[in-house]
Formats: C-alpha cells, structure tokens, sequence
C-alpha cells in the first residue's frame, strides 16, 4: 500500500482507509516516534500509511499517518500532544471523517512524563503524580509543579520512546 | 493588613504585599525575641520540626522562635532511626505529626516535598530546605536585615557575589530583591555564574544583570554585598579553588572602595571569604542576619497560626 505518484504532479496522494485514524500535521521528523509512543511496530497486519516530510501549507513541512482499525483515546491523544502539538486528529468511519479533533495542549498536565529532575520529590515518593504547567506549546516545555525545573521537549520524547 | 497565606513554601508564592507583611510583623517581634518578658502569643500552641537532612541554625532557630512566643516544640531526634527508616512516605509521616501538632517546619533532601507536603497536611507547613530548591525563610531574613539596615528595599544597588550558580540562598535572593530593585550586579568566578535561566527570568521582568568580575570597580556603588561561600568541591582540582579564591575575599584593603553605609551580608557558615577584621566593622551584618533569623520565623509562625485561626 505505498502512496501513489501522480504523473506529472509533485504531490503523493495517500490511500484512503475505512475505519481508523488520521493523524495529520505531525510536525516533521515526527511520525516515527507518534507510531512509538502508540506501540504500532507495523506487524499488527493493519493498514499503516506513514508520509514524512510532505508539504504542507501551515507547517511548511509535516509528517502524515493513517492507522486502519484503531480509534485513538484521549490518554493517546494527549501523549502525541507533547511530541506533536499542531496534529489534528481525524477519526474516520466508513471511509468518511466522523469527526475531527485539533489537539490542544492543556496549560497544565498531569501524569504522561515523569520530572526530569531526579531529586525531585514525584521521582521518589509513592503516591504523587506528576504535575506540570506548560511553559512553552511548541515544542512543548513543561516546569514541574513540584520542583520547578523544567523538562525539555528532547526530555519528554526521550522518556515517551522509553529512552529514560 | 491581611495576610491569607496558609503555607511558606517558596518566596515566589508570596506576593510583595505578603513579604512586607512578613517584615513589619517582624520588626514587632524585636523586643520579644530579646527575651525577658514571656509571650503568650502562641500558648497551647505545638510545633513540629521535622528535618531529614542535618541544621543547626534553622532548626535551632524556629524552635526558638516558638519558645519565645509561649508556644512548644516536638521534633523527631533522628530521621534516619524513626519510621522513614522502615520505608513510610513523607505523605504518611506529614499525616502523622499532624495529629501532634498545630504547625510542621520541614526540611527535607528532595525538591518539591514541602509543596507536596502541604498538599497532604491540614497544619501549615513552612519549608525549612527542599534539596537544592527553595529555603524561604532565610531569604526573608536577608530582606529583613537589608530593610532594616538600609531603611528600605527600593532602588538599592545590591551585589551577590560568590557561588552563584549552587546557592539557593542566592537564587531565592536574586528573584526577591529584584521585586523592588531594578537591577542586580553579579560577581562569580568562572563556572560558578547565575544559572542562564535565571539570568533570563530577571531579564524578562526588565531586570539589567550585570555580571562583573570587576569587584572593586563596583563596590563604590553598591549598599548591598551578598557574599556565598566557594565550596572546594565545585572545582576539577584543588589549585583551581586556590586561583579562585583568593580573587573574592572581602578585607579591610577592599572596602576602602565602599560607601560607609554598605552593608555585608553572608547566609553562614563562611570559611574566608571575609576577613575576621571586616566583623568589627559597621559594614559586617551577617551575625545580624542571625538574629533576624529568629524574628523573621516569630513572625511567620505568628502570621500562620492567625491566619488559620481566621
């Protein structure tokens, strides 16, 4: 299922699905890691389009994924939130958009990504959650409710790849 | 005025208007804190000191604070042999002295476990030190003596000077003064400078930094000269220290520079960053800083306890 070259056109038009998710506006570079943070490796035997680097009017460039069979959560949704804060989501049924969701990054958030801060008081005690208030949307910045320090969007993409 | 602050966490939860609420109380506590005749200010009243890491002064300090005002203390003797040995969480620990007490002052190695302690505890907390974070307490006696000394906070030109970058004493300073100044100098050898997003922060509120290590050049224009202690342990090798060290040392030479109203204030405990000479100058305010230390916690304790009772 790759996407089509239309002739003598630049642009890829990608397959439609039936039934699943659209995730659009990924900023660049990112679609991989959204497909890590949701646990799709591709051998579900699902329909999986990924486009990287398209272009794209309001991101001048954007990554692009299509997952058949899957309707994202709102816990999901909030995940790819702090890797790809401009990504509408398109929740498709029937081949049809049943509806759209721009993600909208809260001012604060809770749980998702722990304190960078190894000292930091929710690193170590039982029964805290993390708490951040965001301090910049895009890339997205968090300072930690707790300690104050700041984890960095490298940071959180770390820890959403399981890399920390 | 009213003062509807339920806890002492950070200095940056408190607004101006609470600081000198803080400062004017104190001013009060003066006499009191002399001794002499008894306070009955907070009889049948119990303070609970808990410190997971070792103080002397703090510690010392708000028990005498509570002594002084008619009030009792109960701490934990050890930490490290109580339950927190055995594993209980600081959440249950807080919930715990609650039920023994009317106020919790704690210190603890964390950052973030006064602010999470408070969440969980009915009583007021006041943090007393979490990690490298926040030590309110002791950036309000640092106010305290700079106003009391100098008759005012504004428009003065004050100095930090030393370990810039790992005193939280200094940070929690740098962001308080500036509230009612309108730049800060900074003299810090290499490595050790404010942390660049404080530099920023202040930058943000239209705050000028100016980061010097010209230290003789500025002290004729300074009232205020905060000085931290260089510890040994920030430098790759024991020859760096030396080279740094003697660069920032105050004397009796130095100060020949200063205006006679400058005041010298260090958090202690200091090494020989100022010569035992300068001590017996009028400039030397640290051993104030002491005693201001205690009138400053008398006050907070006084305002916590009325304010709940409101």
């Amino acid at each position: 299922m790759t996407p089509k070259a239309s002739e003598g056109s630049r642009e890829l038009s990608v397959q439609k699905i039936k039934d699943g998710t659209v995730i659009d506006h990924i900023s660049a570079g990112y679609a991989l890691a959204v497909l890590q943070i949701l646990g799709i490796t591709g051998r579900e035997g699902d329909i999986l389009l990924v486009a990287m680097n398209m272009h794209s009017k309001r991101l001048d460039k954007k990554d692009l994924i299509k997952i058949e069979g899957r309707e994202l959560t709102t816990e999901e949704i909030n995940r790819i939130a702090l890797v790809a804060p401009k990504a509408t989501i398109n929740i498709i049924r029937s081949f049809k958009v049943h509806h759209k969701q721009r993600i909208k990054i809260p001012d604060e958030i809770e749980g998702i990504v722990n304190c960078a801060n190894p000292s930091c008081i929710t690193n170590n005690e039982r029964g805290i959650t993390s708490s951040f208030t965001v301090t910049q949307r895009n890339p997205v910045t968090l300072r930690c409710t707790y300690c104050k320090q700041i984890t960095s969007h490298n940071q959180i993409i770390d820890q959403l790849l399981g890399k920390s | 005025m009213t003062f509807n602050v339920k806890n002492i966490i950070s200095i940056a939860d408190l607004a101006d208007k609470d600081i000198l609420t803080i400062l004017d109380r104190a001013d009060k506590m003066e006499r009191l804190a002399r001794g002499g005749k008894q306070s009955r200010l907070l009889e049948g009243r119990i303070l609970a000191t808990l410190f997971y890491e070792p103080s002397t002064r703090t510690r010392l300090s708000f028990e005498s604070a509570m002594l002084r005002l008619g009030g009792s203390t109960v701490s934990v003797a050890q930490v490290g042999s109580s339950s927190v040995a055995k594993g209980e969480s600081l959440a249950d620990t807080i919930r715990t002295v609650e039920s023994y007490s009317d106020i919790i002052v704690l210190r603890h190695p964390q950052e973030g476990a006064a602010q999470w302690a408070a969440e969980v505890a009915s009583v007021p907390i006041i943090n007393a030190g979490d990690g490298a974070g926040r030590h309110p307490t002791q950036t309000l006696l640092d106010l305290a003596t700079i106003r009391k000394s100098q008759g005012k906070l504004e428009g003065l030109n004050v100095a930090v000077l030393g370990d810039l970058r790992f005193g939280r004493t200094v940070h929690s300073l740098s962001y308080a003064i500036t509230r009612f100044t309108d730049k800060l100098y900074c003299v810090a050898p290499e490595g050790l400078e404010l942390p660049p997003e404080i530099v920023m922060d202040l930058q943000g509120q239209d705050k000028e930094v100016i980061q010097t290590g010209d230290l003789q050049g500025i002290l004729p224009n300074l009232d205020v000269l905060y000085v931290t202690r260089i510890q040994k342990e920030r430098f790759p090798s024991p020859a760096d220290y030396e080279r740094v060290r003697g660069q920032y040392v105050i004397d009796l030479s130095l100060l020949e520079h200063a205006k006679p109203t400058l005041d010298i204030l260090h958090p202690l405990p200091r090494v020989d960053e100022i010569a035992p000479a300068v001590d017996k100058t009028p400039h030397a305010r640290y051993f104030t800083q002491v005693f201001n230390g205690l009138v400053v916690r008398m006050a907070v304790l006084d305002l916590l306890m009325e304010a709940q009772k409101a």
